[in-house]
């Protein structure tokens, strides 16, 4: 499914009144299951640019495109709709809840998309990040590297068509990595998604089909 | 995984706070169900549907004792009526049933109240439609005796048991006569079950029981309000009626069984229970009676209405509102532990919202939670309450004589899960909109 930005500002209001925009975007596509690593400083809008394709953030004006729809003229109820059926979203600090196992996270992952919840597939996928083992741990019994793989198999769980990453392997150590990396771009080869992964480590970004300063297409982000 | 599955999991990460609060909704529903159930059951004894009788004549004083020491038998009697009394009332075109009874006596073990009383009380149902079962058979020989249910089981008595009764009164004199049962009644739920009935004529014949010729001649008169006698006419008439039923004046072989007989004369009867050929012969009966200064004639169900709506009912009421008041602080208190908990939520909804939840599914699964402890609580409560009302009931029985069905439910009750539901929303509802309004991007940023 692909990505499409275009004309995309948003500004946020500073305590003193003033407006400080943060993503002012000509354009900006992803293809179809192409995997896009998005680099950029600290502030440049990166989280806010994917919180905005997410649909969870409204931009001021523009469009995003995510296979064809532009969600910034959904409504909200459709926005969450869209991210629960074919958004996933890796968070650099995981967010799993931490009443709930490792596999009723990943069933979480399923929840709020209308259809039911396919305990089979939760496990497939557990088990094919090396947790077989693991899926009753709740998260506090889980390693850093543990926690990451259970956040990328519960983004994966309701079988996305785009995948957001907001630097999913910051957080972790050099071994785990590379193995959530692969892992990353090994599901989203098999099941065409595409990809788009914001990172810092320059090591992370080169192994991506292309490598994208957020500050190149971003006039807010260059201005600063 | 369903919201209701995670409203149950998140609501489980805070497991003290939540079955504490839990637990005072079900203290809360708890007393209210005891206080309503046990009220039902005085209410439903005390009520017309289980008193038979229109009247219950009796000697002049306090309507309520009459009725509390005829009915439930936990009041001592006010006097005694002569039996020629209750012979009138028999014969009065407007009675359909006129039945003595005489309290006083109690059984030697277990202290059970003892009610002489004739065979034709059996004959009348105990509650509208509901006769009298009996193993064995109802009174036919003086020391016949009829056996309530309780007083069965109490005092392992059955057909045949021998029983000796204790003179009422505080010198505990125990009668040397024996009665011997003939009857178990089957159990009623009523005072029924725990009263021994003995043939009056077997009452009567128990020594002590008749009253002393002089002093019964003297009673009548004055009960019916005829002239004293002189003291030779009553000497005269006290020496005939000696010759005529003392023991001497009789033959008998050693040993052989033998009734006495009892002048009527002696013969008293503690009340009289009435029931009447139309139902509005009972306040003409009982407006007459009213009038004169022998004896008064009260539906019982009156001056236990007035006892209860005019005493218990305001008890009733104060008890119900206190509980209603700790259901409410409960109330408040899940409110207190839901909405203290959101600002440590926030992540867990943002992240929810995140995976695709709708404001409406947050705002749903946090109303979930209050209706998972509301309710829950409610149904913990009620199955205490009625525990607590099954351990009350032989409590109850023992120190207020009134019997109370373990497993009685009043349909009020019905109305305790609405309310409770209603509760749950209320309190709900502003964590729930705490949770709407969470701001995804904001809460996910400030948290990471």
């Amino acid at each position: 499914m692909s990505l499409e930005l275009r004309q995309v500002l948003k500004a946020y209001r500073t305590p003193d009144g003033a407006a400080m925009t943060v993503l002012d975007i000509p354009e900006f596509t992803v293809a179809t299951g192409e995997q896009v690593a998005l680099i950029g400083p600290s502030g440049s809008g990166k989280s806010t640019l994917l919180n905005a394709i997410a649909g969870i953030t409204r931009v001021d004006s523009g469009e995003i495109r995510i296979g064809g729809t532009d969600i910034c003229r959904l409504s909200e109820v459709a926005r969450d709709r869209l991210r629960a059926e074919r958004i996933g979203f890796v968070y650099q600090s995981f967010n799993l809840l931490p009443a709930f196992t490792a596999l009723e996270n990943v069933l979480l992952g399923m929840s709020f998309g209308g259809k039911a919840s396919d305990r089979g597939r939760a496990t497939v996928l557990l088990e094919r990040v090396g947790l077989g083992q693991r899926l009753h741990h709740k998260p506090t019994q889980l390693s850093v590297g543990e926690q990451q793989r259970v956040a990328v198999a519960r983004a994966l769980a309701n079988q996305p068509k785009l995948l957001l990453a907001d630097e999913p392997t910051a957080s972790v150590d050099r071994a785990n990595q590379q193995t959530i990396l692969d892992l990353i771009r090994e599901t989203c080869r098999e099941g065409s998604v595409s990809l788009l992964l914001v990172t810092h480590a320059g090591e992370v970004a080169e192994q991506l089909d292309r490598v994208e300063q957020l500050t190149n297409f971003n006039r807010a982000g260059a201005a600063k | 995984m369903n919201l209701a599955t995670i409203a149950w999991k998140s609501m489980w990460q805070r497991s003290l706070s939540s079955t504490l609060t839990g637990l005072s909704i079900a203290l809360g529903v708890m007393l209210m169900v005891s206080v309503l159930v046990i009220y039902g059951i005085v209410d439903n004894t005390f009520s017309q549907d289980s008193i038979n009788y229109d009247l219950i004549i009796g000697p002049k004083g306090s309507p309520l004792q009459l009725v509390l020491s005829t009915v439930y038998h936990i009041s001592p009697p006010i006097e005694n009526l002569p039996w020629r009394y209750y012979e009138k009332w028999k014969d009065d075109p407007r009675v359909a049933h006129a039945i003595p009874v005489a309290f006083g006596d109690t059984t030697e073990k277990g202290g059970f109240p003892i009610c002489g009383t004739i065979r034709e009380f059996f004959a009348i149902d105990y509650a509208p439609r509901r006769p009298f079962k009996v193993k064995g058979d109802f009174l036919r020989k003086p020391f016949d005796a009829v056996i309530g249910a309780r007083v069965a089981r109490d005092n392992g008595w059955g057909l045949g048991t021998k029983l000796k009764l204790v003179h009422g009164g505080s010198d505990g004199h125990i009668h040397d006569e024996e009665f011997t049962v003939v009857g178990v009644l089957a159990a009623t739920g009523t005072p029924h079950d725990k009263t021994v009935y003995v043939n009056l004529d077997g009452f009567y014949l128990i020594s002590g029981h008749d009253k002393p010729f002089r002093e019964a001649i003297i009673r009548e008169r004055e009960f019916f309000g005829e002239p004293a006698l002189p003291e030779d006419e009553l000497n005269a008439m006290v020496a005939k009626l000696e010759k005529r039923y003392s023991h001497e004046n009789h033959d008998h072989a050693p040993g052989e069984e033998h009734f006495h007989d009892v002048s009527d004369l002696q013969k008293e009867v503690t009340s009289i229970l009435i029931q009447t050929k139309a139902p509005l012969a009972a306040p003409l009966i009982a407006g007459e009676l009213k009038k004169g200064l022998q004896a008064q004639a009260v539906n019982p169900i009156v001056p236990m209405r007035q006892l209860l709506v005019d005493v218990l009912g305001s008890i009733k009421m104060l008890l119900v509102v206190l509980t209603a008041l700790i259901v409410i602080v409960s109330g408040i208190g899940i409110f207190v532990s839901i909405y203290n908990s959101m600002s440590s939520r926030q992540r867990e909804i943002a992240i929810m919202r995140a995976l695709g939840a709708r404001r409406s599914h947050v705002f749903t699964i946090v109303l979930l939670e209050s209706m998972i402890l509301c309710l829950g609580g409610g149904l913990l409560g009620l199955l205490l309450g009625h525990g607590l009302v099954f351990i009350a009931a032989p409590i109850v029985e023992t120190r207020a004589g009134i019997l109370v069905d373990p497993f009685a439910f009043e349909p009020v009750e019905l109305v305790l899960f609405p309310a409770l539901f209603a509760l749950a929303t209320l309190v709900g509802f502003l964590p729930g909109m705490t949770a709407y309004r969470t701001d995804v991007a904001r809460t996910l940023s400030s948290a990471a």
